[in-house]
């Protein structure tokens, strides 16, 4: 499986204190990866780094088959590039209706002026359609998405990221507040779209994790603690240390 | 779900019919074609009217909808009145010339008559060389393009450099006042080469027009009616469609729409060049009905007072924008014109001349605490367009969903 995104020997601080130190990570295609940790253990920090938000003090973040540099690029070219991210609270433009949302996340050229003169097509408004039953908010495509639930928000984000067809989804905490069937609802989603494009999760539950079912890495102060299936990490006598310990 | 511009937005229609009606009905009752019921200074006054909407469409499209707070889109108002005032007072200027060196014997020779000219335009300055600036003013074409070129190549450096730096909320804001401030500023100067505080005059005299004021005024009307309906055509065009759905985005959250793969500095940087040529054009169709133009009118202040307008009329909606400037501006006319009668309380008489500004900044913290959605939010009364009445309960059963009062917006 060849390699999409590389991090390594990344590390950046902030007034001195090290968010992220010497921390290394890869994920191929196609797959899905739970990265969890203890809070600020720097896990949105490694996404501000790989999405081009925070530029690291030094390391290499290296994307594709070209080998390309993210640190070179601004947020919007890496989004371009196929990077797609999710943020902890939802955030979807709340006075815009669903349909709109989802058409302005669907892959089109991003220049101001193919979209001032673009009239979305047939096809766009079938794929739009799909998706939002994809994401179970087929009878919603015309309500302003403000009225949306927060499950429901948290879908429609997920949706505008998957019209976004990224190569690399990042994740943060899909399951924070929702009820147990929005969660299971949200697994399936996340599963399903790991099977053609690599997915990370940033997660703390550990339940959703384990129903996840996948490859782990730890994150402890800045750094990988441990990586492997999430048994093999959690009977890791340094992160049971980190996560019980103390 | 494919329905024509005009189906999904009926408000342009009944705009364009309203400004049409308008026109008709001013026309109708015009000293000039009609029958002489509104007189020819209130028909310039309502033509300026016209200029001052349409700047204040612009405002709305770049602080509505685009969320970017400009205070100095006067301006950009300001150079494009400047610009064709070079050459309405060139051309007067050199008429009279040549027909005064007409009666010498021997003919002038045309550096001669340039001299002249100059002599005529810059001798109140204490000049009578032409700067560089006026190399196109005796060209009505090169200056009509300037109008749209000067300021568009303004906002364009200006909003490159600040957009790219990522400046943004209130500090743009007081960037936008110390670009108008520091333009108002040179232009005081005699040296700047647009007579410096004398500003350009005369300009309500069309050079090789022999059609009195009561006629030149309703064309200037009926131009300004066309650029305000066009104006509002391409606003409406503009926003109704994914630019729309992403400039929107950008005013809601910059960070999200970036993360999505649009440029917000491109979007932002493009959005603001258009609007000040949109307020340059007013700007040029406005200055010849005012008759002068000088760096007063860039003042901080007018950038400040249009905010004002669209913040009154609601902003997130043109016509909003457009009801706020034409209402404000003519009662502000109304007011300070000394027509209001004095209210007088006995020891004191409340002279509205005076009061006038205290009443509008009144009103205006009056519609952002309690109507935030202006003037145009009548209209939502009127097509029922309201939010149910929650009794203060999330419209949605989580926190994250948008509450009662939100929603209202």
């Amino acid at each position: 499986m060849s390699t999409l995104l590389e991090v390594s020997g990344v590390s950046v601080s902030f007034d001195g204190f090290r968010a992220i130190n010497n921390l290394s990570f890869q994920i191929g295609e196609a797959e899905l990866r739970a990265v969890i940790g203890p809070n600020g253990a720097g896990k949105t920090t490694f996404m501000d780094i790989v999405t081009g938000k925070t530029k690291p003090d030094e390391g290499r973040v290296i994307w594709g088959e070209k080998s390309v540099s993210l640190l070179k690029m601004n947020e919007a070219q890496i989004a371009q590039a196929g990077i797609g991210r999710k943020f902890q609270k939802p955030t979807v433009f709340e006075d815009q209706t669903v349909q709109e949302n989802l058409l302005m996340a669907l892959k089109k050229p991003r220049g101001w002026l193919a979209v001032l003169t673009y009239r979305p097509a047939g096809e766009d408004l079938d794929r739009v359609a799909e998706l939002a039953r994809e994401i179970g908010l087929h009878d919603a495509l015309g309500r302003t998405s403000g009225e949306l639930s927060h499950g429901q928000k948290q879908w429609l984000e997920i949706g505008m990221l998957l019209a976004q067809e990224p190569r690399l989804l990042l994740v943060d905490e899909p399951a924070a507040g929702m009820t147990p069937q929005e969660r299971e609802h949200t697994t399936d989603l996340l599963l399903k779209a790991a099977e053609t494009r690599a997915v990370v999760v940033v997660e703390h539950d550990m339940e959703f994790v384990r129903r996840l079912n996948c490859k782990v890495t730890v994150l402890h102060e800045g750094a990988v603690l441990a990586e492997g299936s999430l048994d093999h990490v959690t009977s890791n006598q340094e992160v049971i240390d980190v996560y019980l310990g103390r | 779900m494919q329905r024509s511009f005009i189906a999904k937005n009926p408000s342009v229609l009944i705009f364009l019919a309203c400004l049409a009606l308008f026109t008709l009905m001013v026309t109708v009752l015009s000293e000039g074609f009609g029958v002489g019921m509104i007189s020819t200074s209130f028909v310039k006054t309502l033509g300026k009217t016209l200029c001052l909407c349409l700047i204040a469409v612009a405002m709305d499209l770049i602080w509505g909808f685009a969320g970017i707070l400009s205070l100095g889109h006067f301006a950009f108002f300001g150079l494009g009145g400047y610009m064709i005032g070079m050459w309405l007072m060139y051309e007067r200027t050199r008429l009279i010339v040549v027909d005064s060196l007409s009666q010498a014997e021997i003919p002038p020779t045309g550096a001669e008559v340039v001299d002249a000219i100059g002599n005529q335009i810059f001798g109140v300055v204490g000049s009578s060389e032409f700067p560089v600036i006026w190399a196109f003013a005796d060209s009505l074409f090169l200056q009509l393009v300037l109008v749209v070129l000067v300021p568009g190549v303004l906002a364009l450096v200006f909003g490159w450099l600040a957009f790219r730096s990522r400046v943004t909320g209130v500090y743009l804001s007081i960037l936008t006042q110390a670009m108008t401030l520091a333009l108002a500023l040179y232009l005081f100067q005699n040296d700047s080469g647009l007579r410096g505080n004398n500003g350009l005059s005369g300009l309500q005299n069309l050079p090789g027009v022999e059609a009195s004021q009561d006629v030149v005024s309703l064309w200037f009307l009926w131009a300004s009616a066309l650029a305000l309906g066009l104006g509002y055509l391409l606003a409406a065009w503009v926003v109704s469609g994914k630019f729309g759905s992403v400039i929107r985005g950008i005013r809601d959250n910059e960070a999200r729409v970036r993360f999505i793969g649009y440029s917000v500095e491109t979007y932002k940087l493009m959005i603001f060049t258009l609007t000040a040529c949109i307020a340059a054009i007013a700007g040029a169709l406005y200055y010849p009905q005012a008759g002068i133009i000088n760096p007063a009118e860039i003042a901080p202040i007018a950038s400040i007072y249009l905010a004002v307008w669209v913040a009154i009329g609601g902003r997130g909606r043109l016509y909003g924008a457009v009801i706020g400037a034409a209402f404000v501006s003519l009662l502000s006319t109304w007011f300070t014109g000394g027509q209001a009668p004095d209210i007088p309380l006995g020891f004191y008489t409340i002279k509205w001349v005076d009061w006038w500004l205290v009443l509008l900044g009144m009103s205006f913290v009056a519609v952002t605490l309690f109507a935030p959605k202006g003037m145009g939010g009548l209209v939502d009364l009127w097509t029922q367009r309201r939010a149910p009445n929650r009794h203060g309960a999330d419209l949605g059963p989580d926190d994250g969903a948008l509450r009662e009062q939100e929603a209202r917006k």
